[in-house]
Parts: structure tokens; C-alpha cells; sequence
């Protein structure tokens, strides 16, 4: 390290002057709601007072280390207690704290308030994905990474959103009260999103509630806060967040959507078809364990090329994909993908890297499957 | 072994040591068992401290270059399992040794094969646990706080290794703690009642009492996890009827004791340092024995503040925010005490002081922030990101570990009969004390900003900041090798030490020659 100095100087100056977003940034945002703001000015408030204590007691010793050594001749005085002073400091700061828990605990009463809510979400925290569902609208989906794997390996330049940007973000309207209704399907995550100060543990079996209304109209960004896993650092959360007229019409058109996926089920499709949609499936929802050449990271992630299943019945292979495998991190695709979808990452898996089965499951089978199971 | 007997046959009959490799592996003397310990803790310290420079290495700069994350959240885990059971806790447990009985005029520690046992236990539970980081499916990898069901449904083979290795440290330390009281209650002097005893002996004792209450705790939590792998029950898992978050407040019970059972100790040290060069009497010791029980006592019911984000009732909050918030008072009157202990003195900076005075410093700007995230409203920005890590590295490092410094340094004259190398010491202190800052101080920076902490990349916003770290922790950790290379100087030579290197010093342990002979206070010395 040190015999290239100037190479290391070099690096830290370019860091600083050539990089697209360098920021210093010091300190938090205010946010973009009345509950981020005042979380914001707790923040400041205490950390003001830790200054002002800060400099009083790290003055004292200062003034004391410069004047009260030996070397300027100074004889040690012989007192060791008072106990005055010891009452005073024990007082003054107790004092301090009830008159900081005082807006904190006004605050966090607001915080907890989620009654009266305009919109309810779910949010289902994955390995390593969140899902959005509108409870009431028959509209949901998940929300992946978005971020080139490319660039995460250094093969292209990374962009101003490195990281936090999404397929598919959550959409709410401006000015309503949105209730949050966070859970999980595997470990613990944590949904936050700085600028609402909305940071909510996503808990397998409990539902934790939170809430927001946001002020203003934009993109919104934020990361899952608790580890999870392997890739806890790649899933992002983006909000963005409409005008009341351009949500509704959102809404209407994902309903829409939904719609036209179920006419989708009962179709007729080709190999081919099938092979090409669970291309897209396979590289957004399985390739960050099962990896793009479907080689896994074996022992932890085992690999699909070649494997007994991917090679095997086909039933076998759906039946896994569809109900998951208890114990590991291989979830429950059945409750998370479309039929459509399933039928075509199966049939992808089955078709793709050599595994030249040249058979295929329809999205048919998936639904008749997915009927026996719910009766 | 033959040691002890012997001298309890014939006490003032001085024997030395035995000879060879067995000496160590079979001693019971309070000394041998306290260098034992002193250098596994520093082994480990490197070991985990290459830990961290593999994770200031990724976090050089954004992107992936040295490791995948999956190998990069088995680091994680690892360097804060090593530093805070195999280098912070043992090193503690090493200057207990060294030091209690010779602060009390003790002959030994009161159990002193027990006091083998424990410490031999130490390199089994480490190899143990090492070792799953060649296994196939990595080592432990879900954060040392090691929450369920990433650490029970998801986890790794190895998490079977990590427990047991975990009952190892706990047993350890149970016993340890169990011996430090009862020396600490049996084996004083005569006339050294309780409130005359050296604050070092009077953390450690609280110290002692917290261990034996919490660890059996950790004890429990690993072992339903346990249950919960291998036996098919389900303590942590929803699907089972049982509670993820219960996991969490059985941890974290004994996880803030612990966080204080890794700073009483060096809270003792410093009250025996900043007296020593300051020249002047410890300022309210009655106040600091009863700030430090406080302290103790408040660590039992301020758990929850660890989890403020996980969904408690709002009046559990407000308890625990509460509660959390109180513990700056007793913290306060120590580090106000240590201040007026300098004030009026007649102060020389040696690199104990140096350590010390740094001490007072760093740990409570680590306070201060502490203090910011008992808000809870607050906590819900700064939960889980680099505040926090910049938080509690902040009490860690220049609280703990310079603690164990400023002990080294103070205690070396004693321990190897040399005097350090002054300037070396110094150039040491300033190292430590410039790479410290500058890896741990941008961190409240970025986690502010917005960077969740345990991620092996990040957006470009945070780039900087992160270089300047790693740069810092890059320096902080070349200067321990220098350490090294200090202590080592120290025991090959050096000026000969007197019996009281230090011109203010009180205690016994500096009436015996120095190096301490290896026997010592065979009959107990008359405290006044």
C-alpha cells in the first residue's frame, strides 16, 4: 500500500471529482412526509444536545489536559469527591432526558396511529424480492432488482440508481393514507423507505402494520434493512408515487392486465412460446440461486443442468417448482407466479443448457394442479 | 499442576514454573493462565480483524471485486463472532487473571484448575468454529446476532458447529465468572473490605454477576435453535406455531448484558489509569462502584430497544425507549468523574493516558450516539444501517479495545519486568487513534444517509465514504501487527521496570517486584 502512493491518491481524487453522483452527503433527509419531518427534527433536536454536552465536557478536559499537566509545573490537587456536583450531574441530565422523551413519545403515538386508512397494501418480503399486493383490487406483483447484473461485476458503468431500482415499483397516490400491512414468506426483511421514515420488520406468520402519506408526487427509493440471506444487499424498494388521477388510471390498467393473464391460461401455446416467456421468468425469479447457466452454487443452491429433476418426470419437476421444498431456500412457486409463468419456467428448465427434454407443461396442467390442490 | 499442590503443602517455598510446553498446558498458576488468555484474545483479534479488512476490502469501492456476498455475509458473521467472544471477552478474562489477585493480595484465583479448564475450552470452541469456513456450505453466514429462521430453516450445515461452539465460550465464561467471584469474595486481603477494593476488581465483579445471568441465556437460545434444526420442534418457526420473534428477545436478553460485559471492565481499567498520570485520587469512587451497578442493572430491562422496528406494542416502545434513555445518567456521572479526576491534576500523557484520555473521548461520542438511537421514532431511521455499526464500533474499539490497550501498556512494566518503548507506545496510540477515526466516523455519514449495514455493495452515493473507511481500516489494522512487534520488544528486553513504574500508581499489585514473581502474596499483606 504504501509504496504507490501516489497511485492510491490518485484513486481517492478520482473517487471524489469523477464520479456521476459523488455526494458527501452527512447527514438525513427530512423526507417527504409530516411524520419523516418530524423524526427529522428529533433527530436534530438530540443531536444538538449531544453537541452542546459534547463541547462542555470535552472543553473541560481540553482547557484541563493543556493547563493542568506537569510539565507546566502543576501540583495535583487532593480533593476526590463533592457530593454536590455528583447531585447536580445526576439531576441535570435526567432533567435534559424527560424534556427530550417528551416530542419523542408525541411522535411515536402518531406513528402507531394506523387507523382510518384510504388504501391498504401487503407487502411480502422474499428471498430477495419484494410483493406488492392492492388488498381489495385483485391487483398484485413482485418487485425485482432491476439493476444489470453487468454492471454489479463491473463490466458496465453503473448508473445514477445503482442498486435501487426496481422492474416493477409500487405505485401510490399522493396525499392518502396508506396503511402498510408487512409480512414475510421466509426469513425476516425490513421495509424501509427513508423519505417516509416507514421502516417495518417483514415477519414470517405476523403482519406488522405501518403507515404514510406522502406530500409529493415522485420516485421514491429505499432498500430491505434486515439480512436475509445472500443477496439481502439486491433488493430494493422504489415508490413511486402518482397524482390521484394518473394512480387510478394505473390501477384500472394493471386490472386490466390481470384480466387478460387469465385469458392467457387458457390459450394453446407452443414449445417455443413457453420456452421464450420462461426465458425472462427464469433470469429474473430463479437465476440469483440457480444462476444464469442453471449450474447453481452448489451445496447451498444445487444445479438444474443435468439435474435428476429438471431430466426427470415432468410431474416431479412441477410438483417441486410449484410447492417448493420445505428446509431450504427453494420457495413455493405455486403461490407466487402465475400458471402461465410456471408452466413457462418449467418448461424452460426442461428445454434450456442441454436438458433437451423436448416435452413441456401448459399452463393448463398448472391450473388443474393448482384446483386440486385448493379443493 | 504440581504447582499448586506444592504450594499449598509448604506455601512459602518458592517454585518456579514448570519447565517446557506441559507448563502451559497443564498450569494452574493465576499469572500463566492470564498470558494464556491475553494471547489467544490477541490471535483472535487478528484473525478477526482479517475478517473485517476482507469486508473494508469489497467495500473499497461499489460493484463486486473480491468476494460474493455469500462469502461476504460469512465474514461478517465471523468477524463479530471472533472479535466479541474470542478477543474482547478473553482478553478481559486475561487481565482479570494477571491482575485481580494481585490487586487483592490474593496467592491465586480461587479455582485454579477449573480457571485451566476454562481457558483451554477457548481454542476448542474457535477451531470449531473456524473450521465450518472450509466446509461446503460455508461457515455461519447470518450475522453474529444470528436471527431466526435464517439461522435455523436457511442456514447452512455448519450452523450445527457454530452451536456447539457456542456452549464451549458459554461454559468458559460461566466458569470464569464464577471464579472471578469467588476470589474477588474469599481471597482478599485483610482489611481490604469491599469499598476499598480497585475499581478494576469492582467492575470485573459486576462484570462476574452478569456473565453467570446471561449466559446461560445464550445457552438456551442456541439450544432451541438446536432443537429446532434437529429435533423437529418450533420454538422460532411460525409454521410450527412458534415465534420468530421470540428468538430475538431471548438474544438480545443476553445480548445488551453483553454489550456491558465487554466495557465494565476496561470502565475499571481506566479508573485505575487516569488517577495514576493524573496524580490526583479518583474523583466519587463510591458514586462510580454505584454508577456501574446501575449501569448493570439497567442492561437487564432495556433489551427491546434492539428491536424497536420488529412490530412491539407501542407502550413497549415507550418502556423501552424509556428505560434505554436513563442509562446515559449513571454512564454520565462516570465519564463527569473521570473528568474531574483530571481537572486540578498534575497530568503526564504515557501511552496508558494517552489510551485512556482517548477512551473517555470516543466512547462517549459512541454515548452520544447511543443516546440518539434510544429515540425510538429516530431508531426507525437509523435501525440496521452504518449508524449503528458506526455506533457500537465506536464503544467497541476505542472503548473496549483501547481499554485493553491502556491495560496492556500500564500492566507490561509488571508483567515483563521491561519497560515498553515510550515512543514506539505513542506512535502506536496516534496510528490506532487516526485510523480508527477515519474508518469509523464516515460510517454515521453514510448510515445516515441511507446505507443499510451487512451488504457487500452499495449505490455510488455512498462511494466515498466507504473508500475513506476501508483506507482507515487498512491503517488501523496494519498498526496492531506494529503492536505485535511492540509487546514482543517488551519481553526480550527494555529498561529494567521497578517494583512502581509509575510514579502516581496505588494499588498492591505494585508492591510486589517486577516482573511479578510467579508466586505471589503467599502470605496475604496487612491493607491498612
Amino acid at each position: 500500500m504504501m509504496r504507490h502512493p501516489h497511485v492510491w491518491m490518485g484513486l481517492l481524487l478520482w473517487s471524489i471529482f469523477s464520479q456521476a453522483n459523488a455526494a458527501w452527503t452527512v447527514n438525513m433527509a427530512p423526507g417527504a412526509t409530516e411524520i419523516s419531518h418530524a423524526v427529522f427534527d428529533l433527530h436534530m433536536t438530540i443531536f444538538w444536545i449531544c453537541v452542546v454536552i459534547g463541547i462542555i465536557v470535552f472543553g473541560a478536559m481540553f482547557w484541563s489536559m493543556m493547563v493542568h499537566r506537569r510539565s507546566t509545573g502543576q501540583v495535583a490537587a487532593k480533593f476526590h469527591e463533592s457530593t454536590t456536583v455528583e447531585i447536580l450531574w445526576t439531576v441535570v441530565p435526567l432533567l435534559i432526558l424527560v424534556a427530550m422523551a417528551v416530542p419523542a413519545t408525541a411522535t411515536l403515538i402518531k406513528m402507531y396511529d394506523t387507523s382510518e386508512p384510504d388504501i391498504d397494501i401487503q407487502i411480502t418480503g422474499y428471498q430477495w424480492k419484494w410483493h406488492y399486493k392492492y388488498l381489495g383490487q385483485d391487483v398484485e406483483f413482485f418487485s425485482n432488482l432491476a439493476t444489470p447484473a453487468e454492471q454489479i461485476h463491473n463490466k458496465e458503468a453503473k448508473g445514477e440508481h445503482y442498486l435501487l431500482e426496481v422492474d416493477k415499483p409500487l405505485v401510490l397516490p399522493v396525499g392518502a393514507k396508506v396503511r402498510f400491512l408487512v409480512t414475510s414468506a421466509d426469513v425476516i426483511h425490513s421495509w424501509w423507505v427513508p423519505a417516509f421514515a416507514v421502516k417495518r420488520d417483514a415477519i414470517p406468520g405476523f403482519v406488522n402494520e405501518a403507515w404514510t402519506r406522502i406530500d409529493k408526487p415522485g420516485l421514491y427509493r429505499g432498500q430491505c434493512a434486515e439480512l436475509c440471506g445472500k443477496d439481502h444487499g439486491f433488493m430494493p424498494i422504489v415508490v413511486d408515487v402518482k397524482e390521484k388521477g394518473d394512480y387510478d388510471k394505473w390501477l384500472a390498467e394493471r386490472k386490466a392486465e390481470a384480466a387478460q393473464l387469465k385469458e392467457l391460461t387458457s390459450k394453446e401455446w407452443t414449445l417455443d412460446e413457453l420456452k421464450e416467456r420462461g426465458d425472462k421468468i427464469y433470469h429474473t425469479t430463479c437465476v440469483a440461486c440457480h444462476q444464469a447457466e442453471g449450474q447453481g452454487l452448489p451445496p447451498m443452491f444445487p444445479a438444474l443442468k443435468g439435474s435428476k429433476i429438471a431430466t426427470g418426470p415432468k410431474e416431479a419437476h412441477l410438483s417441486l417448482v410449484f410447492h417448493g421444498k420445505p428446509g431450504t431456500a427453494m420457495a413455493a412457486f405455486g403461490k407466487q407466479l402465475s400458471e402461465v409463468d410456471i408452466a413457462a419456467v418449467v418448461t424452460y428448465e426442461r428445454n434450456a443448457w442441454g436438458n433437451n427434454k423436448g416435452d413441456m407443461v401448459t399452463p393448463k396442467e398448472v391450473l388443474e394442479l393448482k384446483q386440486a390442490e385448493s379443493k | 499442576m504440581s504447582a499448586v499442590i506444592d504450594d499449598h503443602g509448604h506455601a512459602d517455598h518458592a517454585h518456579g514454573p514448570a519447565k517446557g510446553l506441559m507448563r502451559w498446558v497443564l498450569t494452574t498458576n493465576h499469572k500463566d493462565i492470564g498470558t494464556l488468555y491475553l494471547w489467544f484474545a490477541f490471535c483472535m483479534f487478528l484473525l478477526g480483524g482479517s475478517f473485517a479488512m476482507v469486508i473494508r476490502a469489497e467495500l473499497f469501492q461499489p460493484g463486486l471485486q473480491i468476494v460474493e456476498p455469500a462469502f461476504f455475509n460469512q465474514m461478517t458473521t465471523m468477524h463479530g463472532l471472533v472479535m466479541v467472544f474470542g478477543a474482547v471477552m478473553p482478553a478481559f478474562v486475561g487481565l482479570a487473571n494477571w491482575m485481580i489477585p494481585l490487586m487483592i493480595g490474593a496467592p491465586d484465583m480461587a479455582l485454579p484448575r477449573m480457571n485451566n479448564f476454562s481457558f483451554w475450552l477457548l481454542p476448542a470452541a474457535f477451531l470449531l468454529l473456524v473450521s465450518t469456513l472450509f466446509t461446503a456450505g460455508g461457515g455461519p453466514n447470518f450475522g453474529w446476532t444470528f436471527y431466526a429462521p435464517l439461522s435455523t430453516t436457511y442456514a447452512p450445515e455448519s450452523v450445527t458447529y457454530f452451536i456447539f461452539a457456542i456452549h464451549l465460550m458459554g461454559i468458559s465464561s460461566i466458569m470464569g465468572a464464577i471464579n472471578v467471584i469467588a476470589t474477588i469474595l474469599n481471597l482478599r486481603a485483610p482489611g481490604m473490605t469491599l469499598m476499598k477494593m480497585p475499581l478494576f476488581v469492582w467492575t470485573w465483579l459486576i462484570t462476574a454477576f452478569l456473565l453467570i445471568a446471561v449466559m446461560p441465556v445464550l445457552a438456551g437460545c442456541v439450544t432451541m435453535m438446536l432443537m429446532d434444526i434437529h429435533f423437529g420442534t418450533s420454538f422460532f418457526s411460525a409454521a410450527g406455531g412458534g415465534d420468530p420473534v421470540l428468538f430475538q428477545h431471548v438474544f438480545w436478553f443476553f445480548g445488551h448484558p453483553e454489550v456491558y460485559i465487554m466495557i465494565l471492565p476496561a470502565f475499571g481499567a481506566v479508573s485505575q489509569i487516569i488517577p495514576t498520570f493524573s496524580r490526583k485520587p479518583l474523583f466519587g469512587y463510591t458514586s462510580m462502584v454505584y454508577a456501574t451497578a446501575s449501569i448493570a442493572f439497567l442492561s437487564f430491562i432495556v433489551w427491546a430497544h434492539h428491536m424497536f422496528v420488529v412490530g412491539i406494542p407501542l407502550v413497549g416502545e415507550l418502556f423501552f425507549m424509556y428505560a434505554t434513555m436513563l442509562i446515559a445518567v449513571p454512564t454520565g456521572v462516570k465519564v463527569f468523574n473521570w473528568a474531574s479526576t483530571m481537572w486540578q491534576g498534575s497530568m503526564t500523557f504515557e501511552t496508558p493516558m494517552l489510551f485512556a484520555v482517548a477512551f473517555v473521548i470516543l466512547f462517549s461520542i459512541g454515548g452520544f450516539s447511543g443516546l440518539m438511537l434510544a429515540i425510538a421514532p429516530a431508531d426507525f431511521q437509523y435501525q440496521d444501517t452504518y449508524f449503528v455499526v458506526a455506533h457500537f464500533h465506536y464503544v467497541l474499539v476505542p472503548g473496549a479495545i483501547f481499554g485493553i490497550f491502556a491495560s496492556a501498556y500500564y500492566w507490561l512494566p509488571k508483567w515483563t519486568g521491561h519497560m515498553y518503548d515510550e515512543t514506539l507506545g505513542k506512535l502506536h496510540f496516534w496510528l490506532s487513534f487516526v485510523g480508527m477515526n477515519l474508518t469509523f466516523f464516515p460510517m454515521h455519514f453514510v448510515g445516515l444517509a441511507g446505507m443499510p449495514r451487512r451488504i457487500p455493495d452499495y449505490n455510488l452515493q455512498f462511494a466515498d465514504f466507504n473508500m475513506v473507511s476501508s483506507i482507515g481500516g487498512f491503517m488501523f489494522g496494519a498498526t496492531q501487527i506494529f503492536f505485535l512487534f511492540i509487546v514482543i520488544k517488551t519481553i526480550r528486553g527494555g529498561p529494567p521496570a521497578p517494583a512502581k513504574p509509575w510514579d502516581g500508581a496505588e494499588g498492591l499489585e505494585w508492591s510486589v517486584p517486577s516482573p511479578a514473581p510467579y508466586h505471589t502474596f503467599t502470605t496475604p499483606p496487612e491493607v491498612k
